[in-house]
């Protein structure tokens, strides 16, 4: 395979097609249309179900029936959609049915606007819904790191039998470049819980989210505690640079990840004890290892973000109280510059 | 000392199965209220999925309601669906299960307030799945609220002096507004007040199935029900009610066969 130029949303819909993904149900919105057009020609090109829904509320629904019957699916969509989906994700975790979703964010709040931003991390990280539970959430700060995330996200439903995001902004999803797809996956067989009518099985299977009784859900909630116990264990991703001798760390996710990447590297080339900490899982959050840095010696963070400060109170809980934590960023579309990052980070250190 | 013999076969007296548990349904106890008849429409249901053959390939989509635990009671694969999205969720079983029957069981309280929009497109879609509408003109499990269905006047929880048309708009006719749908295929009204017209639900319901089996769209069956426990009366005064207040309101027709 070369490698192609690519626009994000559309690489990361094919990236979803070749992971097997069986049927798409979603709904439009901008800034991630061009995932659900390059789906609606795909999908029934290769005789899998692609449907428009009437919502984002129906969308998640759908996929909530197809997932129980043990396909492989998913929906995209952006934050005022995903706010809208919020009740499927609760079922969908509840039920334990694996659901991939791709969420191309956008500025809020309300109606916000359709530039790009990390408007959603509160609303996918801190629980997605009603009740007790994180969603996987993947962060990518470039197309192929997308493309990549796609075919894991599948694998890290079916593994944990849960809900599982990869979480862009529509800078990622607008624009173009270089990438490498995956080869096409067979699709894979219907698991043994799923349901597709009775047949010869002995016993019918029944999905469902209510426990009723406080016994019951009590012990269903601290059976899905160590699932997302097991998931912190196996699953933290996250990207270091230069923070082994750094004086001061720049923690920053997807685009704004690459904004301080540049950053850093300027700083590094003036001499400057700079790191950078992109977190990739942005649940589960790699709060251990920002701790270790604290603990470490780095006495100083930069938060950079494309909303008001959203990451960085998982970052504070993560560094604790006896370090220096700042935060750089602007909601409303505008992407911090590198220039604007570094200048933050020099003043930081030139504080003593 | 002569014996008699008490063996029916011996003294050749006919025997004729009266009454049995269709296979579609489970041997459990059921948490429906003396009286209602939600047990009568499972019922009648299970018989035409034994008649038919179909309980080893049928899928169940139960509702938010009294009917929650419809899973629990029909011997099918079964999920249980949030508040008035089981025509979604049918859609994505039916559509990666094209070679099986998907019904969904929903009351009135589930599908025609906060599950119509999902209900009306999968109808205007043609979705080729079954719905069961259980209508007895109110929400039974929050203990008896106003609907859509509630009848002008009609004395709910939230409507203590009476459903007042001019304010909370009359009552829904959901089977006519799904029979003018282009994806409707079949959609008919039917009632449970007596045994009668009980028969002739049964007879649409098998109906609506085999309309599924041909493949051709979405099927709608309407059943008027009854609530003794939120009307406030006893069994037979609430079938009594839906023969003399709801079916002036709520005729029982064929929409769209």
């Amino acid at each position: 395979m070369t490698k192609e130029l690519m626009k994000g949303n559309v690489a990361l819909a094919e990236a979803a097609v070749r992971a097997g993904c069986e049927a798409y149900f979603g709904y439009p919105i901008t800034p991630q249309t061009e995932l659900l057009e390059h789906m609606a020609a795909r999908m029934p090109e290769l005789g899998r179900v692609f449907l428009q829904a009437e919502s984002e509320v129906a969308a998640i629904n759908m996929i909530y029936g197809a997932a129980s019957s043990g396909v492989r699916t998913m929906t995209s969509s952006s934050s005022p959609g995903i706010s809208l989906m919020q009740e499927g994700f609760s079922y969908i975790v509840a039920s334990e049915v694996p659901v991939v979703i791709i969420d191309v964010m956008r500025g809020g709040p309300g109606l916000g606007n359709i530039q790009p931003a990390q408007s959603d991390y509160n609303q996918i990280t801190k629980t997605a819904g009603h009740g007790d539970y994180r969603p996987i959430v993947l962060a990518p700060s470039t197309i192929q790191e997308g493309i990549d995330m796609v075919t894991l996200a599948f694998d890290l439903a079916d593994k944990y039998r849960t809900l599982v995001f990869v979480a862009l902004d529509g800078a990622i999803g607008q624009m173009m470049e270089p990438a490498e797809m995956p080869p096409m996956q067979e699709l894979r067989p219907r698991p043994d819980w799923a349901i597709t009518g009775q047949g010869d099985r002995a016993e019918k299977n029944v999905i469902t989210s209510i426990y009723l009784g406080p016994e019951l859900l009590g012990n269903f909630n601290e059976k899905l505690q160590d699932k997302l116990a097991l998931i912190e264990e196996n699953e933290i991703r996250y990207e270091a640079e230069g923070t082994d001798d750094a004086e001061l760390v720049v923690v920053a996710f997807g685009t704004s990840g690459r904004v301080a990447k540049s950053a850093v590297s300027h700083l590094r080339k003036q001499g400057k004890k700079v790191g950078m900490f992109r977190p990739i899982t942005l649940w589960p959050f790699p709060e251990k290892e920002l701790a270790a840095l604290a603990d470490g010696g780095v006495k100083k963070f930069l938060v950079v973000e494309m909303n008001m400060g959203q990451m960085i109170h998982d970052v504070r809980l993560a560094v604790g109280r006896n370090v220096e934590i700042e935060f750089h960023g602007r909601a409303g579309g505008s992407i911090p510059l590198p220039e604007e990052v570094a200048a933050k980070a020099s003043a930081m250190l030139e504080v003593k | 000392m002569s014996t008699i013999a008490l063996n029916p076969t011996e003294l050749h007296i006919e025997q004729k199965l009266m009454y049995k548990r269709p296979l579609a349904l489970e041997e459990v106890t059921t948490s429906y209220c003396p009286g209602c008849t939600h047990g009568t429409a499972h019922r009648i249901v299970a018989e035409v999925l034994d008649e038919l053959g179909l309980q080893k390939q049928t899928i169940l989509v139960a509702p938010v309601g009294c009917a929650v635990f419809a899973y629990k009671y029909f011997a099918l694969d079964g999920v249980e669906a949030a508040h008035g999205r089981a025509p979604a969720m049918a859609t994505g079983i039916k559509r990666v299960n094209p070679d099986k029957i998907v019904f969904t069981y929903q009351g009135d309280g589930d599908l025609a307030p906060i599950g119509i929009a999902e209900a009306i497109h999968a109808a205007t879609r043609g979705e080729n799945f079954t719905v069961i509408f259980v209508n007895n003109a109110i929400y039974g499990m929050t203990g008896g609220q106003m609907a859509p269905t509630s009848l002008p006047g009609q004395v709910t929880t939230s409507s203590p002096l009476g459903r007042d048309s001019e304010l909370t708009g009359a009552p829904m006719h959901i089977a006519e507004l799904m029979a003018s749908l282009p994806g409707t295929a079949y959609s008919v009204r039917r009632s449970m007040h007596d045994a009668k017209h009980t028969i002739q639900a049964k007879k649409a319901i098998r109906k609506a199935f085999e309309t599924q089996m041909r493949g051709e769209g979405f099927s709608i069956v309407e059943l008027l029900s009854s609530c003794p426990t939120n009307w406030k009366m006893t069994p037979n005064e609430a079938l009594h009610w839906v023969r003399d207040e709801m079916l002036p309101v709520y005729p029982i027709g064929d929409f769209k066969t």
